[in-house]
């Protein structure tokens, strides 16, 4: 049994010094038992000689430091695992919330996880057709990425997400599958928006849930997305699942990340957040991926949103330097009605290039991407252009390309949340779209596809 | 173990280990943490407490623990073995540390950083007898099929051969004995201990006068690096970094290539080790992981090893560099290596600099690329070999202004800036050709004039003023519009577009536009202002704007970059031709 001490010193929001310690490891589990019995988590940040500095994991509201006692448990924090864990509701801290009793672990495991070695990775380059054409068609997601959307307050990252729970599969696979939702500092409404999305669905049942509502102590939520990310490669690389991670919002976990830096007074980095934020949300990212000689995925889609639509503010870019690309939702085309309002110019999928052409999607995928890529990206220049100068300033082609732009958000990323298109249907509206511009403009698409797939019914010249 | 003395933790805060009882250790020094045997390093000395950065994840250890110290300072392993590896930031080969333990690496695991077992055959290239001094080669042994790896006498020792090995060796066995000044006799075998904060000796350093050549149209064309030269590429993320590292990685003309992949994505590792053994390097036929060494300590590995790993991989090229070798060393990103510094500084609770960086911090990264260069090396023979350093710098929000990209520029003589908008509009690589720059071009004109071309010089020059005046008329047009442009001017836009899109342009991932030699550079680039010249002209000679504008050859030009470069000659040759004639047709009957 673990020693308990009654030395706890000082309690200054959410850190506890405890001193007079013996044996204490850094980043140990600590246990406080009250004494009405009440008990209350934490880690230790930090040991210097017989002095403990511990982070709680809950709130410290009500923590009377005379009677409380401080066991060190030796080892770090776990989540509990067994295949019942399917279909399940956990809290923040990995406690059943859905009335269904404990788990009975068949294992238990550090939340922290540990890092891979890259030699073990295997690389993601499986097709997953999200049935939405903006990112199949352009920011191909694949098995094993951790592409994240970037989006604002307000804004319907929430349905997006869901449709791609929704709609995700490999084609011609019939791998299990299965969808672990982290909800961190989100409202009850958001939460629940999922959780009736996903019992319409039937996805219930292939899904784990951790929720960290808005309500709930901040100091969990720093917690809350390792458990979920444990569970799922729990599911991966033990029951062989495809797993699909959803957390939101990781703007919330960073701010709690803040508040621990701030309350230990570190010197802090831009705006206040860590230096160390680039390692630690690197820690929660990193861990999506394929290990070698194992069946299942990690595939993580987190949702944060921009604080004032900043992509520049630290959350965004640190976590941009990591994710392998971004989906970006914009304010602009939400105002013009564009469902799903995905900006596909600044979004990116930095494995598309794998997991795209032959065999996989289809020959013409590349080559068509950078041409709608190319085309849209000049058709929005006129239209800036034409807004300044007016119509008549354009060229006759460039007023093509303008043409293109208007056509290309309406036809091609707007397809509402229940659309579910297949990936040749995604590229086939792609042509159809790219029959607005003269054949000639077409030099990023090699001569023989245009032959192959060039629509035949359409003069285009 | 050889483990001297030990002393006892009482402080552990992340990274950051405090130990008591450390007398006579030195700065620098690597010490075991632990019964784990967690290996760190000492970077701060107070009496006898020592401050320890430890490169493995520390939960786990607390005060009253052991602290061994080994005497040695944090040093890599020089020998025959090194290419073709993976390492992590303190020299453990990743890809040995798999087999021998899974999926994850072990706390203190212990493996040698150079592999013990196989058998080289090692040539002698010295006779007994010879004088030797530190560079002089004693022999070498085939290290791939693109390597030749030259076993030198190690720096600082001279004496006489007395005796010379041949034939099949280990890298531990004797290879040959030297007896130095005062008589004493030392075995050599095939590896070199060097510690990595320390720059190898050389005799000089020369000033780089040829370039490295990548097959990237923008670098080579408008913006070359030198052998030997340093180079940054800063951009805010999803602008292309990586991809053009690994373009260089993948094509640059060197003999050696140190891959450091420093606080990045596990993945892009992976996309290496995957896909470095397939592609083919032109100038040997081999693969090119023949030839490269890559090392991997991606962000979620821990941080202090980060700022070892960019010294593990200079030390590695320099090593290559001694051999005469031309070696590159791309770092990506050195803002983790940054980063990293940060961190450590933070928990030492010194006072921190601007945005808490510390205030050292451009004195480490000014050390560092000064590493790099062109030199002659130790050895009688008097070889040259050039490090050539190229880091990535990520800033943040893409905003130059902060410290590490700051620094850097101080240092570095090729800025490759990369653009959020270009990458935006899918214009790779998303080299700013307004804000880049090299100061290395003018010492390379010679090279490219006599070499390539006569004439580059003078037509990269022209391309250059073009893409400066054609921002300059971007400007015009954004207030009153393309249609109050001279046909002349827009004639330049329609040049610049040109060179922009058909030339400035690359696809790394399509199989021919990946690499451009620089004759097909020449040749391209001259084609689109050959039609320019010929339009300018034609304007003159009151041909329709109209016409010259939807020529239809312009559209031959734009795939002049999917054309293989053994056809490139004859189509270089056609296209030429055919703007004259299509000019000539132009001029008969197309007057307005």
């Amino acid at each position: 049994m673990a020693k308990e001490y009654k030395t706890i010193k000082e309690v200054v929001g959410p850190l506890m010094l405890v001193e007079g310690v013996e044996g204490v490891k850094y980043d140990e589990l600590v246990k406080i038992k009250q004494a009405n019995g009440e008990e209350r988590f934490g880690k230790v940040l930090e040991v210097n000689e017989d002095r403990a500095v511990v982070q709680l994991f809950t709130s410290s509201q009500g923590l009377k430091i005379d009677d409380a006692k401080a066991m060190f448990l030796g080892h770090g924090i776990q989540l509990k695992l067994a295949p019942e864990i399917l279909g399940r509701v956990f809290d923040g801290m990995g406690n059943p919330i859905d009335g269904g009793g404990e788990i009975i672990p068949v294992k238990t495991e550090d939340i922290n996880g540990a890092p891979l070695n890259p030699v073990a990775r295997d690389y993601p380059e499986e097709f997953i057709q999200t049935g939405v054409s903006a990112i199949d068609g352009l920011n191909t997601l694949v098995r094993g990425q951790k592409l994240p959307i970037f989006s604002g307050s307000g804004l319907p990252h929430s349905k997006l997400a869901a449709q791609i729970a929704r709609q995700a599969q490999v084609r011609g696979s019939k791998e299990p599958f299965a969808v672990v939702f982290a909800a961190v500092g989100i409202t009850f409404e958001e939460a629940n928006f999922f959780i009736e999305d996903f019992r319409k669905s039937g996805a219930i049942k292939r899904s784990v849930l951790f929720m960290n509502l808005a309500n709930d102590p901040a100091i969990e939520r720093l917690s809350t997305p390792k458990m979920a990310i444990t569970c799922a490669e729990y599911l991966a690389y033990t029951l062989g699942m495809h797993v699909l991670i959803i957390i939101t919002d990781i703007t919330n976990y960073a701010e709690a990340l803040r508040e621990i830096s701030a309350a230990r007074k570190e010197v802090p980095g831009r705006r206040g957040y860590p230096g160390y934020m680039y390692t630690d949300l690197a820690g929660l990212y990193e861990r999506a991926g394929r290990i070698k000689g194992k069946p299942g995925s990690v595939t993580q889609i987190p949702i944060l949103s921009m604080p004032e639509d900043d992509i520049t503010h630290p959350i965004p870019d640190l976590t941009g330097y990591i994710t392998e690309g971004q989906i970006i939702i914009s304010r602009d085309l939400y105002n013009r009605g564009i469902t799903p309002p995905i900006d596909v110019l600044p979004s990116l999928s930095r494995l598309k290039d794998k997991g795209i052409g032959k065999g996989k999607t289809r020959e013409d995928h590349s080559a068509t991407m950078n041409q709608l890529f190319a085309a849209y990206s000049r058709g929005k220049e006129a239209k800036e252009l034409a807004v300044v100068l007016g119509d008549a300033a354009l060229s006759d082609t460039d007023k093509l390309y303008a043409k293109f732009a208007t056509e290309f958000e309406n036809k091609y990323v707007s397809q509402g949340y229940n659309t579910n298109r297949t990936i040749e249907e995604t590229l086939d509206i792609g042509w159809d779209l790219l029959t607005i511009l003269p054949k000639s403009e077409l030099k990023r698409i090699d001569l023989d596809l245009i032959e192959k797939y060039y629509p035949k019914n359409k003069a285009g010249e | 173990m050889n483990d001297k003395k030990v002393g006892v933790i009482s402080k552990v805060a992340g990274p950051l280990v405090v130990a008591k009882g450390m007398t006579g250790v030195k700065l620098y020094d690597v010490v075991r943490v632990s019964e784990k045997r967690l290996i760190g390093e000492v970077i701060e000395l107070r009496g006898d407490q020592a401050s320890v950065q430890v490169y493995e994840e520390t939960a786990g250890i607390g005060p009253g623990e052991p602290v061994y110290q080994t005497g040695e300072a944090l040093s890599v392993e020089l020998g025959p073995g090194l290419i073709e590896s993976i390492y992590d930031g303190i020299q453990r080969p990743l890809a040995v540390v798999y087999e021998k333990a899974g999926d994850q690496i072990p706390l203190g695991i212990e493996v040698p950083k150079l592999n013990r077992e196989k058998v080289w055959k090692f040539k002698k290239v010295a006779k007994v007898g010879d004088k030797v001094t530190g560079g002089d080669v004693l022999g070498t042994v085939v290290e791939t099929k693109a390597v030749l790896h030259k076993i030198m006498v190690p720096p600082y020792l001279t004496g006489t051969v007395t005796w010379v090995y041949e034939g099949d060796a280990k890298i531990e066995d004797t290879i040959a004995k030297i007896k130095d000044e005062k008589g004493v006799e030392h075995e050599i075998n095939m590896i070199q201990h060097w510690p990595v904060r320390v720059g190898r000796p050389y005799v000089e350093k020369l000033s780089p006068t040829q370039p490295m050549t990548t097959g990237q149209r923008v670098i080579d064309t408008l913006f070359p690096i030198a052998i030997g030269g340093v180079a940054c590429i800063p951009g805010p993320f999803g602008s292309g970094k990586t991809v053009v590292q690994h373009q260089l990685a993948k094509w640059a003309d060197v003999d050696i290539v140190i891959f450091i992949g420093c606080g990045e994505r596990g993945n892009e590792m992976t996309d290496v080790l995957m896909e470095f053994p397939e592609l083919q390097d032109a100038k040997t036929g081999e693969s090119i992981m023949k030839r490269t060494v890559l090392i991997a300590n991606t962000s979620n590995m821990p941080v202090a090893a980060r700022e070892a790993s960019v010294y593990t991989g200079i030390t590695i090229a320099e090593y290559y560099r001694d051999m005469g070798y031309k070696v590159a060393v791309m770092a990506d990103s050195t803002s983790r290596w940054a980063e990293a510094l940060r961190e450590m500084s933070s928990r030492l609770e010194e006072m921190p600099g601007e945005e808490g960086y510390p205030a050292y911090l451009a004195t480490r990264i000014a050390g560092f690329y000064e590493r790099a260069g062109y030199v002659t090396c130790l050895g009688k023979d008097g070889r040259k070999g050039a490090v050539s350093a190229i880091g990535a710098v990520s800033p943040a929000g893409g905003d130059t202004s902060e410290p590490v990209s700051q620094a850097t520029l101080r240092i570095v003589k090729v800025y490759w800036g990369l653009s959020a908008q270009l990458a935006r509009s899918r214009h790779f690589p998303a080299i700013d050709w307004l804000k880049s720059y090299s100061l290395y071009d003018d010492v390379l004109e010679e090279y490219y004039d006599k070499n390539v071309q006569k004439g580059w010089t003078k037509q990269v020059q022209k391309a250059r003023a073009l893409l400066q005046e054609e921002a300059k008329l971007n400007e015009i047009v954004r207030l009153v519009g393309v249609d109050s442009l001279e046909f002349q001017d827009r004639l330049t836009l329609e040049v610049t577009k040109s060179i922009r899109e058909d030339y400035l342009h690359q696809i790394a991932f399509h199989e021919v536009d990946t690499y451009t030699s620089l004759q097909k550079q020449y040749g391209m680039l001259n084609t689109i202002l050959h039609w320019y010249e010929k339009g300018q002209e034609a304007l003159k000679n009151d041909v329709s704007f109209k016409l010259i504008e939807a020529m239809p050859i312009r559209e031959r030009i734009g795939r002049m970059k999917y054309v293989k470069e053994a056809d490139f000659p004859k189509e270089f040759k056609d296209c030429i031709a055919a703007i004259d004639s299509d000019y000539d047709k132009l001029a008969k009957g197309g007057q307005q």
